[in-house]
């Protein structure tokens, strides 16, 4: 373990990005503290140029502290950024795992289903459910974790195909493990690091996901979103730009910092595949 | 060159096309109906009233009112005779609401593969040449700045640098509102329309044509016919081109067939933000106002150029790498 943190923290882009997402994990975490009075409470006169007395993000459309909003946005963002992926791996891993290991029909009709997610708008697919459960922060967790799994169960598909017929899975068979305790106990562990690098990746997609959901008008209508922000801010934006640029480089920061961390786990995990 | 083609190949392609479309109107007809509630609440919710009478009436009017499976054996059979039912909020038929905006989308997504893919080949191949230079840094940089920007408000960005600021190019529409140009100053109009919504989509795929270049590109020029092509004395601008670029494409052409669903569901948010009457602007209205028939064909219809574009690129490769033998 040790190897590999060592191996991926010399990586300076990989640092660096981990550092960026750490300071949002912190300011998410810290915001109810550090701005008691919440995201949605009026501070002074609508559209302040940044640095106005108090309000170094200036104001919004209503007068709101932009600083504000944009800290409890970072929460919205994460949080379903990191829900909705850890909803995805699971449903990807369990058909990925079975349709891997037993092949036949049950792989067949795993692959019909995500060639069914590669031609049809899944966008449009998404919208459509959470304007069919009621736009919310669950909605929005449940939706894009079921437009994303097949792309996990491709990949963990793949190691799997490739891994049972091993020679310590085989052993496993003669020693009588049941399935179940060969697919999570034998092969799951060494398949683990691409869903480690894919994940990664997928909570930086979902993040940006939220926020065109949230842009949409399709978010959480009681919670303040880096998304819900910038669609709020539409009229606005034509006298006041930091109401749309300040949320658009929250969100273009976390992502990257998540593309970041992503790279250099590809690469402390898969020393061969560097280039 | 056209020896790995099989005219059976194309034949059994033809037929997985039909069947993947069936599919999709299995499935999407049963998705759309899992949702609480049916277009009969939703137009007593538009009427502002609802009295039981009222909502019967309008079941029976759409067929709302028949068990699930024979209300989908209608909708199948009229599907199969080129029928997607009506428009709840529109009152027009569905294919004809649909084919209205499809060119619209389609000359924006052509605008924008165009440009990603000829902007992306050639920066890619740029960075290829000296892997770890300050271009090759560069473009690296660049395209990891594109995968994370969100893609609404890279457009609202343009709108407010290009048009804003700069005052160069229109910032929403397909057209200029009652110029009523024709001829050529209409292509001319909507041409300078396009260019944002057009630029902002490329962007972000130009990033990913970009970066699998570069990779194709080095992993071509480390194989051994690259070798015996510098050792019998061509130039390196020759290897370059001729030899190393060349087979580089092959992956390219399967990613061009995989992101064509992107992009015919994937301007939703973009013709959102630039106004652009296209099938995202008339899929975000069909949510909001629940209209499944639409949604259902809208599902349909891209579903089916989707297969079909997949279709052409697997030919394409057939064509482009003789090595393929398909069939």
């Amino acid at each position: 373990m040790t190897s590999f943190a060592r191996s991926f923290f010399c990586r300076p882009m990989a640092a660096f990005g981990f550092a960026v997402f750490i300071v949002i994990l912190v300011i998410a975490l810290a915001a109810p503290l550090i701005f008691v009075r919440g995201p949605f409470t009026i501070v002074g006169m609508p559209l302040l140029a940044p640095g106005s007395p108090g309000l170094f993000a200036g104001s919004d459309v209503l007068g709101r502290d932009m600083a504000v909003g944009l800290a409890y946005g970072a929460r919205i963002s994460l949080l379903v950024g990191v829900t909705s992926t850890l909803g995805a791996i699971g449903i990807g891993v369990l058909l990925g795992a079975t349709a891997g290991y037993y092949g036949g029909m049950v792989d067949d009709l795993l692959m019909r289903i995500t060639e069914f997610f590669q031609i049809i708008p899944t966008f449009v697919l998404l919208m459509v459910l959470v304007a069919f459960m009621q736009p919310s922060l669950g909605s929005a967790v449940i939706g894009i974790a079921l437009i994303s799994w097949p792309q996990v169960a491709r990949v963990v598909r793949g190691e799997f195909l490739s891994l049972r017929e091993r020679e310590f899975v085989q052993a496993a068979r003669v020693l009588g493990l049941s399935d179940a305790r060969i697919i999570f106990g034998q092969i799951l562990p060494n398949a683990l690091s691409p869903i480690v690098v894919i994940s990664s990746m997928m909570v930086g997609n979902a993040i940006l996901t939220e926020s065109a959901l949230a842009f949409l008008g399709l978010g959480d209508p009681n919670l303040l979103s880096w998304g819900s922000m910038i669609g709020g801010s539409r009229s606005a934006m034509w006298v006041a730009w930091w109401t749309t640029v300040l949320p658009g480089l929250c969100i273009m920061v976390t992502v990257l910092a998540l593309n970041f961390i992503g790279d250099g786990l590809n690469d402390a995990l898969n020393p061969r595949r560097r280039r | 060159m056209m020896s790995g083609l099989k005219p059976r190949y194309v034949a059994m392609r033809l037929v997985k096309t039909v069947l993947v479309a069936i599919a999709v109107v299995v499935l999407s007809f049963f998705l759309i109906r899992l949702a609480p509630g049916d277009a009969a609440t939703v137009m007593a919710g538009q009427a502002g009233y609802a009295d039981e009478a009222f909502m019967k009436s309008l079941r029976a009017e759409y067929g709302l009112d028949q068990p699930l499976p024979v209300q989908f054996w209608k909708y199948a059979d009229a599907v199969a005779h080129g029928d997607l039912g009506t428009s709840y909020v529109r009152r027009q038929p569905v294919l004809g609401v649909i084919m209205e905006r499809l060119p619209n989308t389609l000359l924006l997504d052509a605008f924008a593969l165009l440009v990603a893919a000829s902007g992306g080949v050639w920066l890619g191949a740029l960075a290829a040449r000296k892997p770890g230079s300050v271009g090759d840094n560069a473009v690296s940089v660049l395209s990891m700045l594109f995968y994370a920007v969100p893609q609404f408000w890279l457009g609202m960005m343009m709108v407010l640098f290009f048009a804003v600021w700069l005052a160069m190019l229109p910032p929403f529409g397909i057209e200029t509102m009652g110029a009523d140009y024709t001829g050529l100053a209409r292509i001319g109009d909507v041409a300078e329309h396009m260019i944002l919504p057009g630029l902002t989509l490329a962007l972000y795929y130009m990033a990913s044509y970009a970066r699998l270049t570069r990779a194709a590109m080095i992993e071509v020029s480390e194989q051994d016919f690259v070798k015996t092509a510098r050792a019998k004395g061509i130039s390196e601008r020759q290897v370059a081109r001729r030899h190393i670029l060349r087979n580089a494409l092959i992956p390219l052409v399967t990613y061009a067939g995989l992101q064509a669903s992107l992009l015919v569901g994937g301007t939703v948010l973009i013709e959102n933000v630039f106004s652009w009457p296209g099938v995202g602007t008339l899929a975000y209205e069909a949510v909001q106002g629940r209209d499944n028939p639409l949604l259902l064909g809208i599902f349909i219809v891209t579903a089916i150029l989707v297969s079909l574009f997949n279709l052409v690129t697997d030919i394409t490769y057939a064509i482009v790498d003789p090595r393929v033998e398909l069939g």
